[in-house]
């Protein structure tokens, strides 16, 4: 008995080092609040799901040429086109004789690849024009939010198409395409955010200490803005995940070798009446992440939301 | 040395139906050291006048003077570190993602001093929080809690006059007791200038020395607390302000 006590009173006092009322230094109070976050993600399945998805590819993205059963690039035709389960080939191979399985774990680096960028690039050039629109006003809002119109008024997928069409076919172009058209969504969140932040007393407290507009914004407006905009990415990705799968579908996003996944469907289209397989796996793959970002989305919301946690 | 001089001061603010002028060709005078207080009811522009002087509301005339220097459209920092201003509601004046180690060493930070931690500390314990109290969010905080936070905040740059904005209306009525001792304390201790705004005659009767009626934007009359403890107002308003306070005060109050 005594020998199972320690290990508990061990974990308990964590526990309670973690979840106390009064912490007692700057890194305490931070990891504290965050503990309290996790907990409250934790009690979420469908979003713990999501997660484990996620940390799932991104394991499989990391270790792919250990995982890999088979070079993804060496062509064996006289093994085309293997039906699942076929001997070596588990999800079989497409028209080149190329192994799907292998295929698709190096697609996931390249997804991520994509999914990172994207996320990296337009949530901030979105939620820097928000902010400094929103909290600005005048011409400079009226500027900034008519640019985030014209942006806003194109189709999507066509206006990526334009950009890749200009600077010509590839992943990283894929990748600076999808990031124009993502932008102003966030622009528009973080602007909404920022006009109901900036009259409030708090804002008006530290111009009375004499505070500038830049420190407002960026310490005092964006770590507001930033909880709404991390829930508005993850329930994206999806979004961005298939534009890039279209691009690569449409033959300007990656180039043939390199197994994106949206190229290995179009590459999968012309036997899908024959040998469904060669289309329909990498589709379920896209599949499978949309729904995990998507989970994962949801799962912060409820964390994240400043409206709900009661602050 | 003056504290507070403001002459002639209209302010207003744009809609786009029409102009609301606020605030009426408002005299008024804040010796050094002295606690006047604001008083009338709502909409009567009290917080306003407050507001412009601290530079929230661009849009005003007249003049106004702050310990020897006279007030433009921008405020200077020697201003910020001399006016402070404390708001009415505690829920809505802390940054709800900042703690309360935060506000206190970004303020001390912009006001350029380096002691930060022993600053943090003797503020804590000036407006009666203790040390466990330093790493806190605001939402592990009461309101009273709060409110000191926000008092600690604006004493942070050792200022000489403190702006309180009805700081006791949000706060249920024992903790009001506790904020208006520590600010009567607090004006003791650290020689400060009050100018407070409340629509509460009895709040005011604790701390200020005058009192300032204001209706519709206008200061009707000035007189000192005395005076209104005598029951001796001499504009209907006034009067009117103080019998309709009377029907439920204490007697200890109105009687002295």
């Amino acid at each position: 008995m005594s020998i199972f006590s320690t290990p508990h009173e061990n974990h308990s006092s964590w526990r309670r080092w973690l979840l106390t009322d009064t912490p007692t230094s700057r890194n305490h109070a931070r990891v504290a609040s965050f503990y309290q976050g996790w907990l409250s993600f934790k009690s979420n399945p469908m979003a713990m799901f999501g997660l484990l998805i996620l940390v799932f590819l991104a394991f499989v993205a990391i270790f792919a040429p250990i995982l890999a059963p088979h070079d993804p690039f060496t062509q064996d035709l006289s093994n085309r086109l293997a039906p699942l389960a076929s001997e070596g080939h588990f999800l079989g191979t497409d028209s080149l004789g190329r192994d799907i399985l292998s295929r698709l774990i190096y697609g996931a680096r390249i997804t991520l690849y994509i999914v990172l960028l994207v996320a990296l690039i337009a949530p901030v050039a979105g939620l820097f024009v928000g902010t400094v629109a929103g909290y600005t006003g005048g011409w400079v809002d009226a500027i900034l939010m008519r640019i985030t119109d014209i942006f806003l008024a194109f189709p999507r997928l066509v206006l990526a198409l334009a950009f890749v069409a200009a600077l010509g076919a590839g992943i990283e172009n894929a990748v600076i395409a999808i990031s124009l058209t993502a932008w102003p969504p966030y622009a528009r969140i973080a602007r909404a955010e920022t006009l109901t932040i900036r009259n409030s007393d708090y804002i008006s407290a530290v111009k009375l200490q004499g505070a500038g507009p830049l420190r407002i914004i960026m310490r005092h407006i964006w770590p507001l803005c930033i909880s709404s905009l991390i829930v508005r990415v993850t329930l994206d990705m999806a979004g961005i995940i298939l534009a890039a799968a279209g691009l690569g579908f449409l033959g300007l996003g990656a180039q043939p070798p390199s197994p994106e996944w949206g190229a290995m469907i179009s590459e999968g289209r012309k036997f899908i009446l024959d040998h469904w397989w060669v289309a329909t796996i990498p589709g379920l793959a896209i599949f499978m992440v949309s729904l995990a970002f998507n989970l994962l989305g949801d799962g912060l919301r409820d964390v994240l939301d400043p409206k709900d946690s009661g602050s | 040395m003056s504290g507070i001089i403001i002459d002639k001061l209209n302010v207003w603010f744009d809609t786009p139906e029409a102009r609301v002028n606020a605030v009426k060709n408002v005299n008024l005078r804040v010796e050094k050291g002295q606690s006047v207080g604001l008083v009338g009811e709502s909409g009567s522009g009290k917080s306003t006048i407050l507001r412009a002087l601290t530079g929230l509301i661009p849009t005003w005339s007249g003049s106004m003077e702050v310990a020897d220097e006279k007030l433009g459209r921008k405020r200077s920092h020697r201003f910020y570190k001399k006016v402070q201003m404390v708001f009415q509601d505690p829920y809505a004046s802390l940054h709800p993602r900042h703690s309360v180690d935060q506000v206190l060493s970004e303020t001390l930070r912009l006001h350029g001093f380096s002691d930060i931690d022993q600053r943090i500390s003797k503020l804590l314990s000036d407006v009666g929080l203790g040390p466990a109290f330093r790493f806190r969010y605001p939402h592990q905080l009461s309101g009273g809690q709060r409110q000191r936070v926000a008092i600690a905040r604006a004493l942070a740059p050792e200022p000489e006059i403190l702006l309180l904005d009805e700081p006791t209306s949000a706060l249920d009525v024992s903790v009001q007791a506790e904020i208006l001792n520590l600010l009567v304390d607090l004006r003791l201790e650290h020689g400060l200038t009050y100018l407070m705004v409340s629509h509460d005659l009895a709040v005011i009767g604790h701390m200020c020395e005058y009192i300032a009626v204001m209706q519709l934007g206008e200061i009707v009359e000035i007189m000192p607390v005395k005076e209104m403890r005598e029951l001796r107002p001499t504009h209907p308003y006034s009067r009117h302000l103080l019998e309709s306070s009377l029907g439920y005060k204490s007697e200890d109050n109105s009687v002295q």
